[in-house]
């Protein structure tokens, strides 16, 4: 009977265990990135729920199968967020045939001005697959803090401009959280990084 | 590249400063000017260009027809952080070419009336003022780059922070 027991034990630990490698793609020998940051034991943007330029609800999960690299801006925004989609597009051209894995999403910190439709437009300028998502200013508050973004408008005149985190993150294709690359590193070097965690998942 | 470098004024610049009977004109040079493209209901872009004083001066103001209203916002990086704050003017010293580019000092053209096209110009109106206090009006005429534009203007003596 005890005997019986831990044997089910033991194979149902093994179940379990190739469950765990099943949804972790874990690496082999550890990832080495050369330029961003390893993010594998951090947990951040599990559980947001935001809708896309079409209205479809959108969470992580909604990108299993790809590779999404998320970060955070508004479309008045005059330096940062064009520089982080220019290099999210050319970053795409240097993955050659392997940048349909990638998936761009753009998550708006303005959502009263950013329109659905200034949204879709302004990212599809840089590349027509890149997706946008927008919330109530609600729930763009809770995503910026499930993903630790600091954001604030700051009052210029009788209008204001925001100050932001301007990294992105990136997520394997099992929706797990892998790498952050600084708004520093050029598109050559997110390539490089990029292209180790494809290795993997 | 340099759109107007206007040669005129610098080259009565330079007999002033060869001491020919000239009065030291305070005088400043814009190059490499530009205006971001925007997409339709996007209601704000920046303005980016090099401006080069003779003397020691200030941009103090920037009007546009474009837009309602036109300010000159500082662009500061802190660690990731992008930090963003509207400032009243610009130091200009006399000979250093001031970058206005996407990584620093800009001009943000704001409540825009109408979506800025690619291929077109944009009007602007720079106010200097010199070291005297004596206040000058420069027209510029920024060509429109396209939304993606690579974000650093021809400014050689600017240092990029990377």
């Amino acid at each position: 009977m005890t005997d019986l027991l831990s044997r089910r034990a033991v194979v149902a630990g093994m179940g379990v265990l190739g469950l765990g490698l099943l949804a972790g793609c874990n690496p082999a020998r550890g990832l080495d990135f050369k330029y961003g940051k390893n993010m594998s034991n951090e947990i951040l943007g599990r559980s947001f729920r935001l809708t896309d330029s079409q209205g479809n609800v959108r969470t992580l999960s909604s990108f299993y199968g790809t590779m999404p690299m998320i970060f955070f801006g508004f479309t008045q925004c005059p330096a940062v967020c064009p520089t982080a989609l220019a290099r999210a597009a050319q970053i795409k051209k240097l993955m050659g045939r392997d940048a349909g894995f990638l998936q761009v999403v753009f998550i708006t910190l303005d959502p009263e001005r950013d329109t659905p439709e200034v949204l879709d437009a302004y990212v599809k300028a840089f590349d027509p697959s890149f997706t946008a998502l927008t919330g109530t200013p609600e729930e763009i508050a809770a995503v910026a803090r499930e993903f630790k973004v600091f954001y604030e408008k700051v009052p210029t005149g009788d209008t204001y401009t925001i100050s932001h985190s301007s990294t992105s993150y990136v997520y394997d294709s099992r929706s797990t959280l892998r790498l952050s690359l600084g708004h520093s590193l050029n598109a050559k070097e997110c390539t490089e990084d990029l292209l180790t965690l494809m290795e993997i998942c | 590249m340099a759109i107007s470098l206007q040669p005129i004024k610098r080259g009565l610049a330079a007999l002033a400063l060869m001491g020919m009977a000239l009065p030291a004109l305070a005088e400043t040079s814009v190059s490499d000017a530009w205006v971001r493209a925007t997409v339709p209901q996007q209601h704000a872009t920046g303005a980016f260009m090099v401006l080069t004083a003779t003397t020691d001066s200030k941009l103090v103001g920037v009007a546009s027809p474009v837009a309602k209203d036109v300010q000159v916002h500082e662009m500061t990086m802190n660690g990731e952080v992008m930090g963003m704050r509207q400032v009243k003017s610009i130091e200009l010293p006399a000979g250093k070419a001031v970058s206005l580019d996407p990584n620093g000092y800009h001009v943000m053209l704001m409540g825009l009336h109408e979506q800025v096209k690619e291929g077109t110009q944009v009007p602007l109106t720079l106010t200097i003022e010199d070291a005297k206090g004596a206040k000058q009006a420069l027209q510029v005429q920024a060509p429109v780059r396209g939304l993606t534009a690579d974000g650093s203007t021809g400014g050689h003596e600017h240092a990029h922070q990377h």
